[in-house]
């Protein structure tokens, strides 16, 4: 045999000669590797940075002061919710301008300040009615249009005729800028508002409730829902067709497009059960439906992750099937689980398509204060600002985008947290 | 087990307060319908909402089909009380309306919207005819040669359908045909210069079903492009493509007159005045559609309803019109303002 070798290359002939080729072909796809994170980390770059650009704008806000006379006149003692307060903007702003006099300039100076710059006083004086009198300096809100150009989201260049602001208005501006009484504000109505549609009053805090509502129910129906099939399906249902059926039906419902249980929501919650359309608790249904293949699947692979000498040695010691599970399954595998709920609760966060289906893509301008009251969520609210005529909504739209990116990375910072913290390897 | 036991009559006595919560009345007004009209009906609802002791309207956007769909469905706190429409409301819906025990609805006619073809500034203006639009935009054009024949549109440029128009390419951003723009578009536009051939005009009369499938199919060449319902986006597009023309309503080239300029239609500029005299011919009117039987029942309808059509609201320099709707003639106001203060319900045939 051996001679039949001689002449022929030796084994290690053979390595040394495809030695180059094999490093050669190694390095190529480690650079392929390296380019294909590169360049997503890149795309991902690209968009945070034309979001965070966009949008950082929208977290300040244009305030104009005004000397506003709370004159007794123009109050209605009976309702103070129907006094003259558009009447105390309008004087204001006469008395600063008084040179201004035709029907039309006067329009186009009282469009400097906000619509809500009225109902802005009026809270003033439901807190206090002891300001019914004097005269006050008051920081108002400005309108959207002036609020662009001191962002300089506006082209002062462009002719008059193509411009929202005309030239008196840009002149009053300048004036106004030099006395100091238009100045950017920390936006607080942004965190504090409903929805409107005026941007400048336009605010989150009602589509951010709504998510919370939505959120808790899905929370606290998928949880114990998906635990429960999953340690049942686990550990004490016995292996048959049926369990097969129900587990490929499972795996199948995780990659089911959302559209899909927003539609079976609509005729199963609105239709059959009369539920109300636009509620919170429906929205929750929907996306518990849509969130618990998630969470069971999860949690059967974490059950799985335990150890078999751990239930082994609990039933040795004489425990029983469900004392073993309870007292020594479970804890070991709920940092998983909870992974997986927190995972799956952030792609509900997330979602907008299932609730077009049962009404939650609404105007709602009350921030909802219960699980059945008419609520919107982050996502919705997103779309619909989006899709608003009005430039100031470009920037609030981005602005959103920031407090829901901020909220999914807090809830996959704590699944990532939870994990590093209780999870025990074997 | 305890704790299962608490957490099991929790679960109970939570899902009953639920259920005799959920059987109350409806304290708000609630609203749907088409996405154009949504700008202005969000507009009365707020300004309703902080004016009024009642509390502000729901309103969702859910095209005009699907609104008049949802609002037809029944009598009752759970169904809409109001449906906004960017078209008016059709026999079939009407008759499917009292089917369903919807006997009384009142018509409230709003104002007009324009539907507007604009490009950048910084691109040329174009002077179109409705003819120019049908020629550019329709699947089968007529064949010059052979009279009474059509053949798949082979324009590629605006030279093409008309010499006085620039050596520019056809490329036109617009709505799907879920949206009410679009529908305006095919039905105002389109048709309107599918009429000035003379005999897909004749057509009208012996064969109806040929001269829609002529006069309202666009072409899916990729020359007309669905930009999805986000005009924002479409704005937004032209400022990058200078060649490229967009469709949406007048309120979006009224916020972003600094970017965009309406190409003239027939001769008439898409303006606030051009509008409202009825002289620019792309544009329609906005209705909204009450349940007589929910008023009364639902809080506030009457109320939002006076707030609708009171002169700071719909007139002319009302806030309506800083929205973008553009205005009725007065009488025109008068008469459907008496008509909604009498709750006259509507009649067709």
């Amino acid at each position: 045999m051996s001679r039949n070798n001689v002449g022929a290359p030796s084994t290690m002939e053979i390595v040394h000669r495809n030695l180059g080729r094999r490093y050669r072909a190694e390095r190529r796809f480690r650079l392929i590797g390296l380019l294909a994170i590169v360049s997503s980390l890149l795309f991902l770059a690209l968009l945070f940075l034309s979001i965070v650009t966009k949008g950082a704008s929208a977290f300040r806000q244009s305030f104009l002061l005004l000397d506003i006379h709370f004159s007794e006149e123009a109050m209605n003692v009976d309702n103070l919710a129907a006094g003259d307060y558009n009447g105390m903007v309008k004087e204001a702003l006469r008395k600063m301008f008084p040179e201004v006099k035709s029907r039309s300039d006067k329009k186009l100076l009282f469009g400097l300040a906000s619509p809500g710059a009225a109902f802005r006083l009026q809270q003033m004086v439901v807190a206090d009615t002891s300001i019914i009198g004097s005269t006050r300096s008051v920081w108002l809100p400005a309108d959207d249009d002036l609020d662009m150009l001191l962002k300089g989201h506006v082209d002062r260049l462009v002719p008059e005729t193509e411009r929202r602001l005309k030239d008196v208005q840009l002149a009053w501006i300048d004036d106004l800028t030099e006395q100091g009484r238009l100045r950017l504000k920390f936006n607080t109505t942004f965190f504090t508002a409903g929805d409107s549609r005026e941007p400048e009053l336009a605010g989150i805090l009602g589509a951010t409730m709504g998510s919370f509502y939505t959120l808790v129910v899905t929370l606290f129906l998928s949880f114990p829902i998906g635990v429960a099939a999953a340690i049942y399906l686990e550990e004490f249902a016995s292996r048959n067709r049926w369990t097969d059926i129900i587990e490929v039906n499972i795996n199948n419902l995780a990659a089911v497009p959302s559209i899909v249980f927003g539609l079976l929501g609509l005729a199963v919650f609105l239709n059959f059960f009369g539920l109300p359309r636009s509620a919170p608790v429906v929205g929750g249904l929907v996306l518990t439906l849509m969130t618990l293949p998630t969470i069971i699947i999860a949690s059967r692979v974490s059950l799985q992750s335990v150890p078999p000498s751990i239930r082994e040695a609990a039933l040795g010691v004489g425990a029983s099937k469900m004392q073993t599970v309870f007292h020594h399954v479970l804890p070991l595998a709920l940092p998983g689980m909870l992974t997986g709920t927190i995972i799956g609760m952030a792609r509900a966060l997330g979602e907008s398509a299932p609730l077009l289906m049962i009404g939650m893509v609404a105007f709602i301008v009350d921030v909802p204060k219960g699980f059945l009251e008419p609520a919107t969520v982050l996502p919705v609210q997103i779309y619909l600002w989006a899709d608003s005529p009005e430039r100031a909504f470009v920037e609030r739209t981005s602005a959103a985008i920031i407090v829901l990116l901020g909220f999914l990375i807090v809830m996959n910072a704590a699944a990532v947290f939870m994990r590093n913290r209780f999870e025990r390897r074997w | 087990m305890n704790t299962c036991r608490i957490a099991a009559w929790l679960v109970a006595l939570a899902m009953s307060a639920f259920c005799a919560e959920a059987r109350a009345a409806r304290d708000y007004i609630s609203i749907v319908g088409s996405s154009t009209v949504y700008p202005f009906s969000t507009t009365v609802a707020e300004q309703f909402g902080k004016t009024s002791k009642f509390k502000t309207p729901k309103i969702e956007s859910t095209g005009s089909g699907g609104g008049l769909k949802l609002f037809c469905s029944r009598v009752g706190a759970d169904t809409p009380d109001i449906a906004n429409s960017s078209r008016r409301i059709k026999q079939s819906e009407f008759d499917q309306c009292r089917n369903n025990g919807v006997t009384e609805i009142i018509e409230v006619k709003i104002g007009y919207d324009g539907i507007v073809l604009a490009n950048a500034k910084n691109g040329q203006r174009l002077q179109l005819s409705r003819r120019d639009i049908f020629l550019a935009l329709a699947r089968d054009v007529p064949d010059p040669d052979r009279e009474g024949q059509t053949m798949a549109n082979p324009y590629t440029t605006w030279q093409q359908v008309n010499p006085d128009l620039p050596p520019q390419k056809i490329e036109v951003l617009g709505p799907p045909p879920t949206s009410g723009t679009r529908d305006a578009l095919v039905e105002l536009a389109m048709e309107g210069g599918c009429e000035e051939i003379p005999w897909i005009r004749a057509l009208k009369e012996k064969d109806e079903n040929r001269f829609k499938g002529i006069c309202h199919t666009i072409r899916e060449d990729g020359v007309f492009i669905e930009a999805g319902e986000n005009d924002n986006l479409i704005v937004q597009k032209l400022d990058v493509n200078p060649q490229a023309l967009g469709v949406f309503g007048f309120s979006f080239l009224d916020q972003n007159s600094d970017k965009v300029q309406g190409s003239l239609v027939d001769g008439k500029e898409p303006s606030f005045e051009a509008i409202a005299a009825g002289e620019y011919p792309v544009s329609r009117p906005l209705y909204f559609y009450v349940k007589k039987a929910h008023v009364g029942t639902i809080p506030g309808i009457e109320e939002f309803l006076a707030e609708f059509t009171s002169e700071r609201a719909w007139g002319e320099e009302g806030y309506l019109s800083d929205k973008g709707l553009i205005p009725m003639p007065e009488d025109e106001r008068a008469s459907v303002g008496m008509a909604v203060r009498n709750l006259t319900p509507l009649v067709l045939p």
